[in-house]
C-alpha cells in the first residue's frame, strides 16, 4: 500500500499497462522456476502411492485412496525390509544431542569472547573461525584413527563428536556478534546485585534467542543430511542414520520401483513438512542482518 | 618494613570455564585431525609395515605415478567443470530469482521463496535418487517432458560425455536456493531512497539494476563465489549416490571427493591406503585454501579500493 504513495497521480494509462505486463512477466518467471524446483519431488510422492503398472503407464496421474490405481505395496516392502524406524531414531538422537552440545558450548564461548577483554581474545576468535571455511571432511583419515583410539568406532557418539566440532566455528562466530549487541548496563546492573558471571551468562541467553534459533536450524540440516561420516564412522545396521539407511536400502531395491519411490517419500516427507512449518524462521535467519 | 604488595587480581577462572569446552572439542576433533592428516601425508608404511618418514614421496607419487596421477588430474579437471557449471549457471539463476523476488510489487513472494528453496533442505542422497529415477530411460519421464521441445532423451547418466554436466545441473537444481537467499538479503537491504533517486533521474529498471544494485551487492557476489568453490571442491555425496565410488562411466564423473574416498578406503580390488588418502586430502586442502586466499586478496582488496574511490 505504501508503495502507491510514490507514484504521481497523473501517471498516464500506458504506464500502468507496462507495470501490469511487467507483473505478469515476473509471475510467469517465478512460477516456472517454482514448478522446476518442486515438480520432481511431487512426482516421486504421487507415484509412491500407485501400482507398478500405473507408475510406468500414467506417471503424472494422482491416485487417491480408493482409486483403481492406488497402491501402498511399496510401503509394505519398505516396512518389511528396512529398519526405517531405527534409522529415524538414530538420526534424531545424533542431531538432537549434537545440536544441544553445539548450542551450549558455542553460547558459552561466544559470551566469553564478547564479554571479556583478556590476552589472546582476538587470536582465539580467529582460531575458532578457521573452521568456517575449512571442511572437517579433509581430516577424515585422522578422525577415523582418533575415533578408533577413543573406542567410539561404529557408535553414534562418534558422529556426535564430529558434528559438534563441525558446528562450533560458525555458531561461535555468529553468536559472538549477537552477544556484543547486548547493552553493558544490563550486565553491570546484575553484577552490582551480586550476580556471578555464570548467572549473567544465563541472564543474557534469552536475549540472543533469535540467533540461537538461526544457528540451530543451520546446524540441523547438514547434520541430518550428512552421508560421509555415517558411511565411514558408523556404518553398521544398528547405527545407520536415515541418510545412510536410505542410500543403502534404495541401492539394494533398484528394480523394485514401488519400494524405491516409497522409501524416498518416507525419507523426504518428514523433512519437507518440518521445513514448511519452520520456513519462516529459516528464511528470516538467512536474510538476517539485512532486515534490521 | 611493610610490604605493599600489588593487589593481585584473582585468576579469571570463569573465562577459562566458558571457553575451554568449545576450544577443546574443536581442537581435538577438527584442528588436530587436519594437522595430523597433513603429517601423515609425509609418511608411508615400509616393507615391515612400519610407518616411516618419506618426505614428499607421496606427493610425487600422486602427481606422477601411473596408478594415481591420471585419476588425480582427471578428478581435478572434472571438479573444475563441476565448479564452473555451478558458478555460471547456479549463481546467475540465483541472482535472477533474487532480483525478481526483491521487487516489492509482486504478491506471494514468500510462497515462491519457500517453494524454490525446498530442494536445498533435502539430503543430497535423496536428490541423487530422485533425479536418477527421473532421468531413467526405463521410466521415461524425461522423455515425455523433452519430446515437446523436439529433444531426444539419452541415458544421460550412462554416457561419458553427458554424465558430469547433467549431474552438475542436478546439483545446481538442489543448491540454487542458497545464492538466491544471500542475494535477496543483500538486495532488500539497499535503501529505497537510492533507487527512488535513480528513477527520478530517469533510470530504467535494467539501468537501476546494473548501475546501482549490482555494485552494491558485489560483496555478496564474492561470498557466494567462495562458498560455491569450497562446497564444490568438497562435494562427494551426489556422485557417490548416483555413480557409486567408481564415479563411472569410466571415471567421467570422478571428482576429488570420490577420488579421496577410493584412495583412502579402497574399492573392489584396490586396497585402501590411509597415507595416500591423507595426501589427497592435503591437496584438496591446498586447493580450497588457495581459493579462499584468492578471494581474500583479489576480491576484498578490490572492494576496499572501490570504497576508497567512492
Amino acid at each position: 500500500m505504501c508503495a502507491t504513495r510514490h507514484i504521481p497521480r497523473h501517471v498516464p494509462r500506458r504506464v500502468n499497462f507496462v507495470v501490469l505486463l511487467q507483473q505478469i512477466g515476473i509471475h510467469a518467471a517465478l512460477l516456472t522456476y517454482t514448478v522446476i524446483a518442486t515438480f520432481p519431488i511431487v512426482l516421486i510422492v504421487i507415484n509412491s502411492f500407485k501400482t507398478r503398472r500405473a507408475i510406468f503407464g500414467q506417471p503424472f496421474y494422482i491416485a487417491l485412496p480408493g482409486d483403481r490405481l492406488f497402491s501402498t505395496v511399496g510401503y509394505d516392502t519398505v516396512f518389511k525390509n528396512a529398519n526405517f524406524g531405527q534409522y529415524f531414531a538414530n538420526s534424531i538422537f545424533v542431531t538432537v544431542v549434537s545440536l544441544v552440545l553445539v548450542l551450549f558450548l558455542a553460547t558459552m564461548a561466544a559470551f566469553a569472547l564478547a564479554e571479556y577483554r583478556f590476552p589472546g581474545n582476538l587470536f582465539l576468535g580467529l582460531y575458532l573461525s578457521l573452521g568456517i571455511m575449512v571442511p572437517i571432511r579433509l581430516g577424515t583419515v585422522s578422525i577415523l584413527n582418533l575415533v578408533k583410539s577413543l573406542g567410539l568406532i561404529d557408535t553414534l557418539w562418534a558422529l556426535i563428536l564430529v558434528y559438534t566440532a563441525q558446528g562450533l566455528p560458525l555458531a561461535v562466530f555468529v553468536l559472538t556478534q549477537f552477544f556484543r549487541q547486548i547493552p553493558k548496563e544490563l550486565k553491570d546492573a546484575a553484577r552490582i546485585d551480586g550476580a556471578s558471571e555464570y548467572r549473567i551468562y544465563a541472564l543474557t541467553l534469552p536475549l540472543v534467542r533469535p540467533a540461537i534459533g538461526t544457528v540451530a536450524i543451520f546446524n540441523m540440516i547438514p547434520m541430518w543430511n550428512d552421508l560421509w561420516f555415517p558411511l565411514i564412522l558408523a556404518p553398521s545396521e544398528a547405527n545407520k542414520t536415515v541418510t545412510l539407511g536410505s542410500q543403502v536400502f534404495i541401492g539394494q531395491f533398484v528394480n523394485d520401483w514401488n519400494a524405491v519411490l516409497s522409501s524416498l517419500t518416507l525419507a523426504m516427507l518428514p523433512v519437507v513438512i518440518l521445513y514448511l512449518i519452520f520456513s519462516r524462521q529459516l528464511i528470516r535467519g538467512l536474510t538476517a542482518g539485512a532486515v534490521k | 618494613m611493610q610490604r605493599t604488595a600489588p593487589r593481585r587480581k584473582r585468576f579469571p577462572w570463569h573465562i577459562l570455564i566458558f571457553l575451554a569446552p568449545a576450544v577443546f572439542i574443536y581442537t581435538l576433533v577438527m584442528i588436530y585431525p587436519l594437522i595430523d592428516s597433513l603429517r601423515l601425508s609425509f609418511f608411508a608404511p615400509n616393507a615391515e609395515g612400519q610407518s616411516t618418514f618419506v618426505g614428499l614421496a607421496n606427493y610425487q607419487r600422486l602427481l606422477t605415478d601411473s596408478n594415481f596421477a591420471p585419476r588425480f588430474w582427471g578428478a581435478l579437471r572434472n571438479n573444475f567443470v563441476f565448479f564452473l557449471i555451478h558458478m555460471f549457471v547456479q549463481n546467475p539463476i540465483g541472482l535472477f530469482l533474487a532480483a525478481l523476488l526483491s521487487s516489492r510489487f509482486v504478491r506471494g513472494r514468500a510462497i515462491y521463496r519457500t517453494l524454490i528453496f525446498t530442494p536445498t533442505i533435502l539430503s543430497v542422497v535423496l536428490v541423487g535418487f530422485i533425479w536418477q529415477l527421473i532421468l531413467s530411460p526405463l521410466w521415461g519421464i524425461a522423455d515425455s517432458l523433452l519430446r515437446p521441445f523436439g529433444l531426444k532423451t539419452l541415458p544421460y547418466l550412462g554416457l561419458e560425455t553427458h554424465a558430469l554436466p547433467v549431474l552438475s545441473l542436478v546439483s545446481v537444481w538442489q543448491w540454487v536456493g542458497l545464492p538466491m537467499m544471500l542475494f535477496l538479503a543483500a538486495l532488500i537491504s539497499i535503501p529505497d531512497e537510492l533507487i527512488e533517486a535513480a528513477r527520478v533521474d530517469g533510470a530504467t529498471g535494467w539501468g537501476v539494476f546494473m548501475r546501482i544494485k549490482l555494485p552494491l551487492i558485489l560483496p555478496t557476489v564474492g561470498i557466494v563465489a567462495v562458498l560455491t568453490f569450497v562446497g564444490n571442491f568438497n562435494a562427494f555425496d551426489l556422485i557417490y549416490t548416483t555413480q557409486k565410488a567408481l564415479a563411472g562411466p569410466n571415471f567421467s564423473t570422478d571428482i576429488l571427493g570420490t577420488f579421496f574416498y577410493r584412495t583412502f578406503f579402497g574399492v573392489q580390488l584396490q586396497l585402501g591406503n590411509p597415507t595416500m588418502g591423507a595426501t589427497v586430502a592435503a591437496m584438496m586442502l591446498l586447493i580450497i585454501l588457495g581459493g579462499v586466499l584468492f578471494y581474500l586478496f583479489a576480491f576484498q582488496r578490490r572492494l576496499l579500493r572501490l570504497e576508497v574511490q567512492l
